[in-house]
């Protein structure tokens, strides 16, 4: 019987799938919050199984037992408009599924969304990722030192990514730390990680930005406390800071390789945060702004500010 | 065709009962789409960027011209219904023109209003608040024109033809959309600009 | 605009499309005068305003889709079949994504669904036609305006290129500079108008036109899920009409809804969108739940199981369908609240649609099954779509879903509900309903290698994209590096895909065979089915029914074969029938000529055009136009020479 058969791979999938959890990255968690994720993950995993299995029973069964070919000849089916038990039970049924799926649903979402449970006692740093065309800013105003399409953070230590783009949106994930974000231009989102192994982590924007979105990859580095603060020392001996003008250059660049500065653009093209968020402000994290910025440090008087030059986006 | 002579001209035929029908689900489709503008216009109102606010930029006056010329004319087109019930072919096309000539002035205020922001530098282009009240006023203004046109159409049809099932069906419908668009604009005159000058 | 940038060039696969679009042109205009056809098509095709014609041009017009999706999809598997393939650029697989994503949703699956209704709806409630049968017509030339239109992108200007979702500020003129996305924005627009002027026609025909007796608790299932699905194209088709108006108004005459500038807002647009979106889904699927239960019913020999429940369970779904559209963005940072709430709205979902699936389990429970391939397809429904289904509650968890959103993991999902739901729903609806329309039946051997071939390749396809989801690799990327590790699974899947395309074309060949060597039933109901329709002769005459029957329970024909009372106790009498018309087909071309000059923003062309729709509602409404009365003894004549009996 093929259906049987179909069944049967069905299920074996399965389990190679449960069995085989470890080998796929969503299910290979490093922090917390992508623990608790890959938890939520198998657990509906398992109740779906379970759906799945009752269905296919029924299915099975029916299938089997009813078939015109083992009927009787002048078997006639009976009429039948339902039995309001059945009915019953067969919506009760999903409803408690339902109901405990919801209440996994919102505990977990809440959880995912605030500070992990054993770090709300540290306070957490705060990293801002900006995407620009298809390349990730990272900047530590903390550190005061800037990062292009890489980012080193400590293990052990409650991380607060703050996000938002310079033009289309873009998702910021990074599997095995936890789910992922949306950046946008007029305001900003949060995403608290926290890495409990060393390694590196590959990171990326999941939400369709264009020609390069294929290539928009990051690396995460977690490690120990004392290695982040010698590579933090190194990138203040070694790099040079991030002008105005450089940021220009790497905004209107479509990809660039990686790269390390000892300022951060937060400085003079401020987030859209606060004040500077969409709603409260005409340019939400334009140019214009940098633009602004360039005039009022420049003195320029020439270049009309409501001409926004677009150059870089055009492709 | 049957007609029925039980129910008043504009219902008499199937079709003609089918067709009230028809507009009235459809007029359930126009709710949706302004519905949906008014959620873009609040959603979008108070973003203004570099450009006018609502306070800067309404003022009532205008605004309660047109309010009472669009009213008015709802209540002459539901007198025309009236009169064209009673078969008085006279006193339909007077409260139809009169109708239309209050809708022709609504839209003589609004044109008005529209040059007035566009001078003060408030295009559709000068920012999301702009964008929203031109495009959630422009479209019931586009119904309001559209509306001209048909009411100016089904005038002549009824010189031409008299009061038939056609006829009456086509000018009740008409009336359904007419008072569709006063019921827009009170929503229009409540929350943009009552609420804008506020 | 420049001339030189107005064709698509430096594309050798376009450059092999156009010229066999010319070719095949040529051919038809060719064929059609050689063979004197052209009065044939404009007569009865082109200005037909019988609910099945229409129908049949629907269905006709979802399969040439059909194709041109299929070939788009075939594309993106052939383009991820090896890692690091250079078979597509980037900017032409992200114009292919998009299509294929446009054209099987709103110009596949919509007509394929809107045919059958149209096919079906009026014989299962013994109406003549639907209520407004010139409207009918204008809607078909609508949706074929906007299909055309969107369809010429691809040769002339260039297609859309950010995502069926279209999402801003990504498909604004700033980041998506080219015409593609002003087809998009105006296409759908055009197709849309006459969607949603089927879903009122539709309305009005069900809740006004049925036959004496027939209550709304004694419709066939198929009518029902079709006014369910009406209502939601009435509520939910104005939404997107206003999304894409805002679209337009913003890349081709500056407004700021969607900018990143002066107050614009780009999330407003992912709202908009899926506010029609959600609902869209359930309107694609829930006539082809319709369908299921016409045809498990049929096959299993017995009335459906918890009829009542059936029909609450969709209009439960219908309204929530209308609260759950966050869902698709819970990744845009509105906090765990809201996101919970939409989880739960969303899940919820899962009740209704669990208690369709046990009712058409129990259906089948004592029945006498019968392996026919509409049964077959339906039969593969069940656990196929159950998997899509029960993926659909686990990407609902939004903590979970911030891992699976933009992933193949959602990309398997959707398919997996979109697959076995519509396009089994209608393939299913197409072999049943079938002889309706041409008097036999397509070969059930081919149907049979057709059906395993597609399901089984469906299966390979589509389910090793849930792994590749879970093992990070996004949607919509055109290339990924070997080191990922996608590689293996993905050449699976592409191999999967060749399977479908074999697949469609045994069905295609089924067709064709059918056409030629099938051997013609005399036989109103060959499936030896339940419902209304079925107690007409096949072909169904141009008027539909002599007489008026006379309903008095639910599967009134089946009951009627059981008895052996007739439905029709009427005397024969004159049939009113609508005349027909070749405005629908001219106002439809100048739609397609007036979106045509809006996308390239040629504003004469766009004024003209504008007129002429304003001159052709000027024209229709001083027509007058009656219809004209079928004499009796023609419709005598007709019905014994079809039914072979005496009267």
């Amino acid at each position: 019987m093929k259906r049987r058969g179909l069944l049967l791979i069905a299920f074996s999938a399965l389990l190679v799938f449960l069995s085989g959890c470890n080998t796929l990255t969503v299910l290979d968690p490093k922090g917390p919050v992508a623990k608790t994720q890959a938890d939520v993950i198998i657990f509906s995993i398992i109740t779906m199984a379970f759906i799945l299995l009752v269905v296919y029973v029924l299915f099975v069964y029916m299938l089997t037992k009813y078939r015109a070919s083992k009927a009787a000849p002048d078997y006639e089916p009976p009429h039948d408009e339902g039995k309001t038990w059945l009915e019953i039970v067969w919506t009760a049924f999903p409803l408690i599924i339902v109901i405990i799926l919801s209440v996994v649903t919102i505990r977990s979402t809440n959880e995912v969304e605030a500070v992990p449970k054993d770090y709300q006692d540290q306070k957490p740093m705060i990293i801002y990722a900006a995407s620009s065309n298809w390349k990730w800013h990272f900047s530590y105003p903390e550190e005061g030192i800037e990062t292009v399409n890489y980012v080193n953070i400590p293990t052990y230590r409650p991380v607060e990514f703050r996000l938002y783009a310079y033009g289309p949106i873009t998702s910021f994930w990074v599997p095995q730390l936890g789910g992922q974000k949306y950046a946008m231009s007029d305001m900003v989102t949060k995403l608290n990680f926290v890495a409990e192994h060393e390694g590196s982590f590959l990171g990326k924007n999941a939400n369709f930005s264009g020609e390069g979105f294929a290539h928009m990859q990051f690396e995460v580095l977690a490690m120990n406390q004392k290695e982040y603060d010698k590579w933090v020392e190194d990138v203040k001996n070694t790099a040079s800071d991030l002008t105005p003008d450089e940021f220009q250059t790497l905004l209107d660049t479509k990809f660039v390789g990686r790269k390390t500065y000892t300022s951060t653009h937060l400085t003079f093209l401020p987030p859209p945060e606060g004040e500077h968020a969409g709603h409260n402000h005409g340019d939400a994290a334009s140019k214009s702004e940098l633009d602004q910025f360039q005039m009022d440090q420049f003195g320029s008087e020439n270049s009309g500010g409501g001409e926004m030059d677009h150059s870089g986006h055009n492709h | 065709m049957k007609i029925d002579h039980s129910v008043p001209l504009e219902y008499s035929t199937e079709e003609n009962k089918n067709r009230i029908f028809g507009f009235w689900v459809f007029l359930g489709a126009e709710i949706v789409m302004f519905s949906t503008l008014f959620a873009v216009y609040f959603t979008l109102w108070n973003r203004t960027g570099n450009g006018p606010t609502a306070k800067e930029i309404f003022e009532i006056g205008p605004v309660l011209i047109e309010t009472f010329l669009l009213l008015t004319s709802s209540f002459t087109i539901g007198l025309a219904i009236n009169s064209m019930r009673q078969g008085l072919m006279k006193a339909t096309m007077g409260f139809f023109a009169v109708t239309l000539l209050l809708g022709l002035g609504f839209l003589g205020v609004e044109i008005y209003e529209f040059v007035t922001y566009v001078n003060e530098g408030a295009t559709l282009q000068t920012n999301a608040f702009m964008s929203s009240l031109f495009t959630l006023l422009g479209l019931h203004g586009a119904h309001v024109t559209l509306g001209l046109v048909w009411g100016g159409g089904l005038m002549l049809q009824m010189k031409r033809e008299g009061f038939t099932p056609d006829t009456a069906n086509k000018s009740f419908i008409f009336s359904l959309y007419w008072h569709f668009l006063d019921v827009v604009w009170i929503f229009i005159f409540s929350f943009v600009y009552l609420k804008g000058l506020m | 605009m420049k001339w030189d940038e107005f064709f698509v060039t430096g594309e050798p696969m376009i450059y092999g499309a156009m010229v066999s679009i010319v070719l095949v042109s040529i051919a038809i205009v060719v064929g059609l005068t050689y063979f004197k056809k052209w009065g044939y098509l404009w007569r009865e095709w082109l200005t037909t305003v019988d609910h099945k014609k229409i129908g049949i041009m629907y269905i006709i017009s979802a399969l040439i889709m059909l194709f041109r999706g299929g070939v788009d999809g075939l594309l993106m598997r052939a383009q991820l079949a090896v890692p690091e393939n250079g078979l597509l650029d980037s900017q032409h697989y992200n114009e292919i994504f998009t299509t294929h994503g446009v054209i099987m949703i709103l110009f596949m699956a919509m007509p394929f669904i809107i045919g059958l209704m149209n096919v079906v709806v009026p014989l299962q409630i013994g109406a003549r036609d639907v209520a407004f049968p010139r409207l009918n017509a204008v809607s078909f030339w609508l949706f074929f305006a906007g299909a055309m239109l969107f369809n010429i992108s691809f040769v002339i200007g260039g297609s859309p290129d950010a995502g069926w979702t279209a999402y801003f500020p990504l498909s604004s003129i700033e980041f998506s500079p080219t015409v593609g996305n002003n087809y998009y924005s105006i296409a759908l627009q055009i197709a849309g108008l006459g969607t949603l002027m089927t879903g009122v026609n539709f309305i009005v025909t069900i809740l006004k036109m049925r036959a004496p007796g027939m209550t709304l608790m004694r419709m066939p299932m198929f009518t029902w899920s079709i006014l369910v699905t009406s209502v939601i194209i009435v509520f939910a088709f104005p939404v997107l009409t206003i999304a894409l108006l805002l679209m337009m108004l913003d890349r081709q005459f500056g407004s700021q809804f969607f900018t990143m500038a002066n107050g614009g807002m780009d999330m407003l647009w992912a709202n908009l969108f899926w506010v029609w979106g959600h609902p869209e889904v359930y309107i694609v699927i829930l006539p082809a739940f319709g369908i299921f239960s016409e045809v498990i019913s049929t096959f299993s020999r017995k009335n459906l199981y918890g009829y009542k429940s059936m029909v609450f369970s969709m209009v439960i779904i219908s309204i929530l369908s209308f609260v759950v559209w966050a869902h698709h963005f819970y990744t845009m940072g509105h906090g765990a609240m809201v996101n919970g709430f939409f989880s739960v709205t969303t899940m919820a979902i899962a009740i209704p649609t669990g208690i369709k699936i046990f009712n058409w389990l129990f259906t089948m429970q004592k029945g006498r099954i019968e392996f026919t391939t509409p049964m077959l397809y339906a039969l593969a429904f069940i656990p196929i779509f159950t998997i899509g289904g029960v993926t659909g509650v686990m990407l609902a968890m939004a903590s979970a879903d911030y891992q699976y959103h933009n992933t193949m993991f959602l990309v398997a999902h959707f398919h997996y509900t979109l697959i076995p739901g519509t396009v089994f729903g209608v393939l299913s609806g197409m072999y049943y309903w079938f002889p309706k329309l041409f008097g036999f039946r397509l070969n059930d051997k081919q149907g049979k290698l057709a059906f395993w071939v597609i399901m089984t390749s469906f299966n390979v396809t589509f389910l090793p994209l849930f792994f590749l989801g879970l093992n990070g690799m996004t949607r919509r990327m055109y290339t990924y590096s070997a080191e990922t590790g996608f590689g293996p699974l993905n050449l699976l899947a592409s191999i999967g895909s060749v399977g479908l395309a074999v697949g469609f074309a045994i069905l295609v060949y089924n067709i064709y065979w059918s056409f030629r060597y099938a051997p013609r039933e005399n036989n109103g109901d060959p499936w030896n089915a339940r419902t209304l329709e079925w107690s007409t002769p096949s072909p169904v005459p141009h008027y539909n029914f002599a007489k008026m029957p006379n309903i008095e329970n639910r599967d009134a024909f089946w009951f009627a074969k059981k008895s052996g009372k007739s439905l029709y106790t009427e005397e024969y009498s004159d049939i009113h029938m609508p005349n027909n018309s070749g405005q629908p087909f001219i106002l439809g071309a100048i739609f397609m000529f007036f979106g045509f000059f809006m996308v390239f923003n040629w504003w004469v062309g766009a004024v003209i055009g504008a007129l002429g729709i304003f001159i052709m509602m000027i024209v229709r409404s001083f027509e007058r136009d009656h219809g004209h009365y079928i004499p009796v003894k023609e419709v005598v004549a007709t019905e014994q020479r079809l039914r072979g009996e005496q009267v």
